[in-house]
């Protein structure tokens, strides 16, 4: 008896759930009809919220958030029209997001898109925006529009030039004397665009490379690795991985050590950038040069930075996402004034006159000066490279403070100079 | 059995029909991108269920098939820019191969070993492709379409089409093998493997056949996978959720019956599909982790073995 | 790259790497090497072990391995209700439970990720202590102290529980129960609770190698799947329910993933460890140490 009963309850559970799906589905386009007076201006995205991207994405979208608040509340765009996002999980996976995007683009008619964070999702939806002569503003993903060539791409991350990641931190590394190169980089999609073009860079410029090997994802343990790179002596060990690895990558090195040869260590470390992982690693910092896009540095600050971070610090609790937010935030709220200032200065949707203001002015951000080349990446390359002096352990607060991470490069950001060999700078 | 064949084939072609008007008719894409995913959950678990329902083989490795349908496709159009049915084809005879060495390993694993070690060569063919530079190893790479043959207007809906009469394949094969000999014997394999062998069921060459079937649909499923993306990542190709969510949807719908996957992948399959713009958080493994518990509690024989019960009861009641 | 030193340390740090995934297996060599439950949310609940002992270290400042201990019993309660509802609802219904076990468990693993997420959020997570970021010298080498805990750990572990299983009533009557049902009943214990006992047992060891694996690496609420591979790759090259067998066949792995991390293309590391496995299922089915044919 008591398993009849069971079954119509899920049978009815099942329905229910549909007709709510149905019902949510509907309800963008009975709020298009509602409002058609002062309809909002819709942007739309997907953004990794679960899955190894997850961090990152919930804290770029954050930004965004603060941004559609900010513009909100100082009364929307285009004569009073407010800005509402439509966002849905990816997954942090490239097979989910054609189909959403062809959600935003056709069901929700969403008036612009922003896409995910990073990479591998981003990659499946630019042939389909490039077809649809849509304007997309990328997000932190890594040379995806090279072989695309859509013109109407625009990436708010300040890699630059493809090459410049490498030839920056090879030229601080040769700077301090160093004459080799030892290249560790994870089996992964990213990691593996910098690997290759520090080979590229290191070869080009007669820098012999006396270590390159590519871990699998989830090595548990670095130490053996570690042992094997230090007994080729290298000057300059350049590493590119990703955040659980940057963590193993560093205990083992600290355990074991690296050698009195080694000039510079880092690079292209991803992790390194997160308020968790720093706390967690602490004084293991120290002397580490790695990749970063904004730190709290005297040279950083722009107009409005400082507001934002005091909302980022005070929401980012709530959110359960990085306390800090220097990576990713700060260029989720950028996304968002690069679209402002477009569309207040062409005062209308048209994407392609979006476009064609976005590529033809420099565009004041609280990152700083933006500038896009023909192919939407920016002009110049604006990624720091940045040493970890005096790093405390278990304290996140210490991060805020100017001088935990010296800036190295570029030079109209420089806040300080390099320390080495690497062994010198980690007391 | 007969008249059953004849509804199965108007049904089958009605579909398909229904389908080709629909990329004719419906000029928006977004019904196209998601249903493309449904139609691909669909022939993936009634692919998967040749083998994990009627013989009871639990394959670990649907993502391995899929990915390698992927990654074949991959390299066929940037070595040689092969046309759309090329690509399917190359990936079902891979497909077919990986999985008669699939079936090798029968030979000596069952139950459990046996799923392990799909997993284990899961892993093995995933580096594999990782190391392989030519198809953008780690890195992933990016592919372009070619232009689309009419009468479709756009690639997408081609795709559609494609995976639809992929799925109308896929049940066809999975529905003969159900009624025929093959699925008694494999079904006789599942219950006992020792005493079918002992009264004369082929039981090694049924169990090849299962494995090379199965397969070779994996594979093909994959194949336009590459095109619909028009990107390929091992991390994305050989993700643990193909092969997790097409055990779902064949557990949910119940493998009983050769509708029974489809049933639980159009149910999962959606659900999932709406969840994604919807909840859009971490609800949505949440929602998949209790279907899995409550449905594998609920009703061990899926929706299939519930509709039984209740005809059954019904009947009993008339008497 | 070749060169004796190295190959001599890769393998010094295989060994106790072996051993660290020695003990995260252990518990599913009782689980499933001895109950035959398809547990594939063993590393689930590893991975919220991991989790329970860094809310402890990170709130009360309890030192990892203490904290392992302390979360034991309820890991244990856990198991036993686990249990429990895997009898009532497979168990007891009879044969062919294994794929909608294998199911059910994937179910669970994905509540608890969903769970762990919910409340720690989606940032990688570590602990500390002062055994965490040290190494002890050893001439040349150099070996990181929290790789010696897990030796210390596993082994420990490993002897503790063989000699709980052929000393003890319970633990011959989990032998028992394992080899022949029937016989159990006989003799007039319980087999359900000698089964439920068992695999609380087996949850209960989770605590401390979920200690573990938080001490040797951070970790992130989607860690488990990286581990479905390797426990149950462990466990069956083992040989169902060889205690012994699990730690050795552990560090065959670890050592083999070591030496070709260090002198071979560290990128083929996982397909090495892989193919193995296959190898030894195609040539010796029951495992290296199995109990049975």
């Amino acid at each position: 008896m008591s398993k009849k009963s069971i079954k119509p309850r899920s049978i009815s559970r099942r329905r229910l759930l549909a007709t709510v799906g149905a019902a949510l589905a509907a309800s963008p386009l009975g709020a298009n009809l509602l409002h058609a007076q002062q309809a909002p201006i819709k942007i739309g995205m997907s953004m990794p919220q679960t899955g190894g991207l997850a961090g990152g994405g919930k804290a770029s979208l954050l930004g965004i958030e603060i941004w559609r608040d900010d513009v909100n509340a100082k009364g929307g765009l285009l004569g009073g029209r407010k800005v509402e996002l439509v966002v849905y999980d990816d997954k942090s996976s490239a097979s989910e997001t054609p189909a959403i995007y062809s959600k935003l683009i056709d069901i929700d008619k969403v008036d612009l898109l922003f896409a995910p964070y990073a990479t591998v999702p981003t990659a499946p939806i630019m042939p389909m925006v490039k077809q649809r002569g849509l304007l997309l503003i990328g997000n932190f993903s890594f040379q995806v529009n090279s072989k695309v060539g859509h013109d109407m791409w625009f990436n708010n991350a300040p890699w630059g030039p493809a090459d410049s990641w490498a030839t920056s931190y090879l030229d601080i590394g040769q700077k301090a004397g160093g004459r080799s190169m030892a290249l560790l980089s994870a089996d992964q999609e990213f990691a593996q665009n910098l690997a290759k073009t520090a080979r590229e860079v290191a070869t080009k410029r007669n820098l012999p490379i006396v270590f390159d090997q590519a871990y699998p994802p989830n090595t548990v343990e670095f130490s053996s690795i570690i042992r094997a790179l230090k007994a080729t002596k290298p000057d300059i060990v350049y590493v590119a991985s990703y955040p659980p690895d940057s963590t193993g990558i560093l205990r083992a090195v600290n355990e074991i050590g690296i050698g009195e040869s080694v000039k510079v260590f880092g690079g292209g470390m991803v992790g390194l950038q997160f308020g968790a992982v720093m706390e967690n690693m602490g004084s293991l910092l120290n002397g580490v040069v790695n990749f970063n896009t904004w730190l709290p540095e005297k040279s950083m600050y722009f107009e409005g930075t400082k507001e934002f971070f005091d909302k980022y610090t005070k929401r980012a609790v709530e959110a359960k996402v990085d306390p800090l937010g220097y990576y990713l935030a700060p260029f989720g709220y950028a996304s968002g004034q690069l679209t402002e200032r477009a569309i207040s200065a062409v005062e209308s949707l048209d994407q392609r006159a979006l476009a064609k203001y976005l590529r033809e002015n420099t565009h004041k951000t609280i990152v700083g000066p933006i500038a896009f080349s023909a192919d939407g990446e920016r002009k110049e390359t604006a990624v720091l490279q940045a040493q970890f002096r005096g790093v405390v352990d278990k304290n996140i607060e210490q991060f805020r403070s100017a001088g935990k991470q010296v800036i190295l490069f570029p030079d109209n950001l420089k806040s300080g100079e390099l320390v080495a060999p690497f062994e010198a700078a980690r007391t | 059995m007969k008249r059953d064949g004849i509804a199965f084939w108007t049904g089958a072609v009605v579909f398909l029909a229904a389908v080709l008007v629909m990329t004719q008719v419906v000029g928006n894409q977004y019904p196209f991108f998601a249903g493309y995913v449904i139609l691909q959950s669909i022939a993936l678990a009634v692919a998967w269920s040749i083998l994990g329902g009627y013989a009871g083989y639990v394959n670990f490795g649907t993502s391995a098939f899929y990915g390698v349908g992927v990654y074949a496709s991959v390299f066929l159009v940037s070595a040689f820019g092969a046309p759309l049915p090329v690509q399917i084809l190359t990936g079902a005879a891979i497909g077919a191969v990986m999985g008669l060495a699939l079936g090798l390993l029968t030979l000596r694993m069952q139950g459990i070993f046996f799923s392990i070690a799909t997993i284990a060569l899961t892993i093995v063919i995933e580096t594999t492709v990782t190391n392989w530079r030519y198809v953008g190893g780690a890195a992933g790479i990016q592919i372009q379409r070619p232009a689309v043959t009419p009468p479709f207007d756009s690639y997408v809906q081609m795709l559609f089409f494609v995976q639809a009469v992929l799925v109308v394949l896929a049940v066809a094969i999975s529905r003969y093998i159900h009624n025929s000999w093959i699925g008694r014997g494999l079904q006789a394999l599942r219950d006992d493997e020792l005493a079918a062998e002992c009264t004369g069921v082929p039981t090694l060459r049924l169990k090849l056949l299962a494995c090379v079937i199965s397969g070779a649909l994996m594979c093909a499923v994959g194949a336009p996978a590459a095109m619909y993306l028009q990107y390929a990542d091992p991390g994305s190709a050989f993700n643990l959720n193909y092969s997790v969510t097409t055990l779902a949807m064949s557990l949910i719908g119940g493998t009983a019956h050769w509708a029974g996957p489809i049933i639980g992948a159009i149910l999962l399959g959606t659900t999932q599909q709406v969840l994604t713009v919807t909840i859009s958080s971490e609800v949505n493994l949440l929602v998949l982790g209790l279907m899995l518990v409550l449905f594998v509690v609920g009703a061990p024989e899926g929706i299939v073995g519930l509709i039984y019960k209740l005809r059954g009861n019904q009947k009993e009641g008339e008497i | 790259m070749f060169s004796l030193d190295l190959l001599l340390d890769a393998v010094v740090i295989g060994v106790l790497l072996g051993c660290f995934y020695g003990a995260v297996s252990l518990g599913l060599s009782v689980s499933f090497g001895l109950l035959d439950v398809p547990h594939v949310a063993h590393p689930a609940f590893l991975v919220l072990a991991s989790y329970a002992v860094y809310f402890l270290n990170e709130n009360y400042a309890v030192d990892p391995l203490v904290a392992g201990l302390l979360i034991t019993p309820i890991f244990l309660l856990l198991g036993l209700a686990v249990y429990r509802l895997y009898y009532e609802t497979f168990e007891k219904r009879g044969s062919d439970a294994s794929v909608r076990g294998i199911a059910f468990f994937f179910g669970i693993a994905f509540i608890i990720e969903v769970v762990i997420i919910l409340q720690f959020g989606v940032d990688q997570r570590s602990v500390t202590a002062t055994y965490i970021g040290k190494a002890w010298r050893l001439g040349d080498i150099r070996i990181p102290y929290r790789l010696l805990v897990a030796f210390a750990v596993a082994t420990a572990l490993t002897m503790l529980l063989t000699l709980y299983l052929s000393r003890t009533f319970m633990g011959r009557a989990i032998r028992a129960v394992a080899q022949d049902q029937e016989a159990l009943r006989l003799m007039g214990a319980n087999p359900i609770k000698v089964k439920q006992w068992a695999f609380g047992i087996a949850t209960a060891v989770l605590g401390i190698a979920g200690a573990l694996l938080i001490i040797v690496a951070p970790v992130d609420p989607t860690l488990d799947r990286a581990y479905i591979g390797r426990t149950f790759c462990i466990v069956v090259m083992a040989g169902l329910g060889s205690l012994g067998g699990t730690l050795v066949a552990a560090i065959i792995l670890g050592v083999a993933e070591s030496i070709v991390l260090t002198l071979f293309g560290a990128s083929w590391a996982p397909a090495i460890s892989f193919a193995m496995l296959l190898g030894i299922l195609a040539v010796r089915p029951q495992g290296l140490f199995g109990r049975r044919s």
